[in-house]
């Protein structure tokens, strides 16, 4: 109860902090109307739209059209700022999925292998690896890979979606096609692969700290197979922070999600903040931040639920 | 009192070189062989950047020596090269290794800018929430906490545009690199408020603290000139790995095309405007930079790593 508190203060935080940005940081007027348009006209226009308000009163319109999905109108497109969103996140969210599987369906094999045999050369190249895997900036690994792939070997697409089918009113997806999938390969690698090795090297530093505990040498002494106990006694253990992590870098994801969609011309959510940033484009700047935001927080709190389900010892402690 | 304070740590610091010479720290670092390599590495490019203006072969901001008609030649092992040209040019006819010194050199500018204002910002705020608890306390970290939630390069972009926002009919060209800092300093100060504040917690119980409160010495003195002396040391491990943050932070920035302008390159500038000709076949414009970075970040993570490592007690 006290996280679900906690969440909401945050939110109404960031919601004053997106209002802040929408009210203050260029005027909504001077966007709306053109050069031409005459003072009396524009004191109209304010008054109409509720701008001669109190703040509170506007905060808490602001608010109510927020939470139904209403964020007023770009200034670049000249269209409602839902719609836009609506348009981009299937792109966004597919992209997040296919990164996150990457990292994880890769991530973790290699540092479970990497955390039982320490010394093996094969570890330390994975660890070398990772190390510059880090210190590489994710939009220049996306370049490295367009270099290769796109460029020299022309294997696969360098940029957007591929065909993408539609599904319902409004998702589209490229999981459906071979194109899509093609476009989907060097994207997913580019914005996953700060976080495979985030995984590869928890898992391995959790590997060797469980290694060592009584109850796996207990588990050895009982005669149990190795893969019994690295997999059903050992691995089981390293998961609580790994989860944490997972959770908390989905966040990550989607923000370096922007960089990527951009070196990748992804027509995404990340995109269009991008080309807002850069636009001053408010609307679509204070939607992003409270979609984010959202996101964010509702993460935070599943993953932070989550933790209970998975570590009896945190339910006991509550209790 | 701000004099105080520098001349204070100043004296800390040559204190701590001298002891550092014999202690265990100075042997861990000369038993590392990737470390010493990183810091010959990571001194290499400093100096590299530092001396830019002398030992770069043209300078890329003199329009007198640039010409259009050099623009785009490929680095000197390639055909057609120029010999004047060890990397080649960039679009614009700037030879590229020029332009990575001194790009590198505006990237470490903002870098060290950037992680000193964020330790400022952060120290400050930690030491107040810290020594005086309470609300205050309550305010910073609440606020901290909520940062934290969200990843750097997000609130450096959402700063940047609403800076952007206010300061938009000014002049971009000299705001951007204050904006730069400025929203960097702001995504960064987090770690700092934490560690300082954790640390001034456990001092200001000690009996030097309250001997000083005793005595009648007012907070802010207590806080600058007794307990910041002694909770500076993790701050230092924190500031070489965020210099790296710092560094690619400012590099994304740059690429997205929100950071420095194309007229004051860093390095990430320069991978932006190579990024155009990738497809082209001027490869060079964008990977030399980008490797320049790379190796930059390397080294610099490599040398926060063990600093890091070397520093905490629990793995020695």
């Amino acid at each position: 109860m006290r996280r679900l508190l906690q969440a909401m203060i945050v939110m109404l935080v960031v919601a004053l902090l997106a209002f802040t940005l929408f009210r203050f940081v260029g005027d909504p007027i001077n966007q709306m109307v053109g050069i031409e348009t005459s003072i009396e006209e524009r004191e109209a226009l304010r008054e109409r739209l509720g701008l001669n308000d109190p703040i509170p009163v506007q905060f808490a319109r602001f608010i109510q059209s927020a939470v139904q999905f209403d964020f007023g109108t770009s200034y670049q497109f000249r269209q409602p700022v839902s719609d836009l969103f609506l348009k981009r996140i299937p792109a966004t969210l597919e992209l997040s999925f296919a990164s996150a599987v990457f990292a994880l369906v890769v991530g973790i094999p290699m540092g479970i292998y990497a955390g039982l045999n320490r010394e093996s050369w094969v570890s330390k190249v994975f660890l070398s690896v990772s190390l510059v895997g880090i210190s590489l900036p994710t939009f220049f690994i996306g370049i490295l890979l367009i270099f290769f792939f796109s460029v020299n070997l022309q294997w696969l697409p360098s940029f957007g979606r591929g065909e993408v089918v539609e599904i319902g009113s409004w998702w589209t997806t490229g999981f459906l096609t071979a194109s899509g999938l093609k476009a989907l390969i060097l994207p997913s690698i580019t914005l996953g692969l700060y976080q495979m090795t985030l995984i590869m090297r928890l898992i391995r530093a959790e590997m060797l700290e469980v290694i060592r505990t009584d109850y796996i040498k207990f588990a050895r002494a009982r005669g149990l197979p190795d893969r019994l106990v690295h997999f059903r006694h050992a691995l089981k253990n390293t998961l609580v922070p790994v989860i944490t992590i997972t959770g908390l870098q989905l966040g990550a994801i989607i923000a370096f999600a922007t960089i990527t969609e951009t070196v990748f011309q992804w027509p995404g959510m990340g995109l269009m903040f991008l080309q807002a940033v850069q636009n001053v484009d408010i609307p679509i700047m204070s939607a992003y931040l409270l979609l984010t935001a959202f996101l964010f927080v509702s993460i935070n709190f599943v993953v932070d639920i989550l933790y209970f389900l998975i570590d009896p010892r945190l339910r006991i402690e509550r209790a | 009192m701000s004099n105080v304070s520098t001349d204070k740590t100043e004296t800390a610091a040559a204190g701590m070189l001298a002891r550092m010479v014999d202690s265990d720290i100075f042997h861990s670092f000369l038993k590392s062989k990737v470390t010493v390599i990183a810091a010959i590495g990571t001194a290499v490019l400093f100096l590299l950047a530092f001396f830019a203006p002398l030992i770069a072969p043209h300078d890329p901001f003199d329009l007198a020596t640039i010409s259009i008609l050099d623009a785009r030649v490929p680095p000197m092992w390639m055909e057609y090269a120029d010999p004047r040209f060890v990397l080649g040019t960039d679009d614009q006819g700037r030879d590229l290794l020029s332009g990575i010194f001194y790009g590198m050199r505006i990237s470490l500018i903002v870098g060290f800018c950037s992680v000193i204002a964020a330790a400022i910002l952060g120290i400050t705020l930690g030491l107040v929430a810290g020594y005086m608890g309470g609300r205050v306390d309550a305010v910073i970290m609440r606020i901290a906490d909520i940062q934290l939630t969200f990843p750097a390069i997000l609130i450096a972009l959402l700063i940047d545009g609403a800076a952007r926002g206010i300061f938009g009919a000014l002049d971009r060209e000299v705001f951007s690199f204050y904006i730069l800092i400025f929203s960097l300093a702001l995504s960064f100060w987090v770690q700092y408020a934490r560690t300082v504040r954790g640390s001034t917690m456990v001092e200001k119980n000690k009996e030097y603290v309250q001997a000083a409160r005793v005595i009648g010495i007012p907070a802010i003195i207590i806080m600058v000139r007794h307990i910041l002396p002694n909770v500076t040391g993790p701050v230092l491990v924190i500031a070489t790995i965020n210099l790296a943050l710092a560094i690619v932070t400012e590099a994304t920035l740059s690429f997205l095309g929100v950071g420095m302008p194309p007229t004051q390159p860093s390095l990430g500038t320069l991978i932006a405007i190579g990024n155009d000709f990738l497809y082209s076949g001027e490869w060079w414009i964008a990977i030399f930079p980008g490797l320049a970075l790379a190796l930059l970040v390397l080294n610099v993570n490599l040398l926060g790593d063990w600093l890091r490592d070397a520093l905490n007690p629990k793995l020695r």
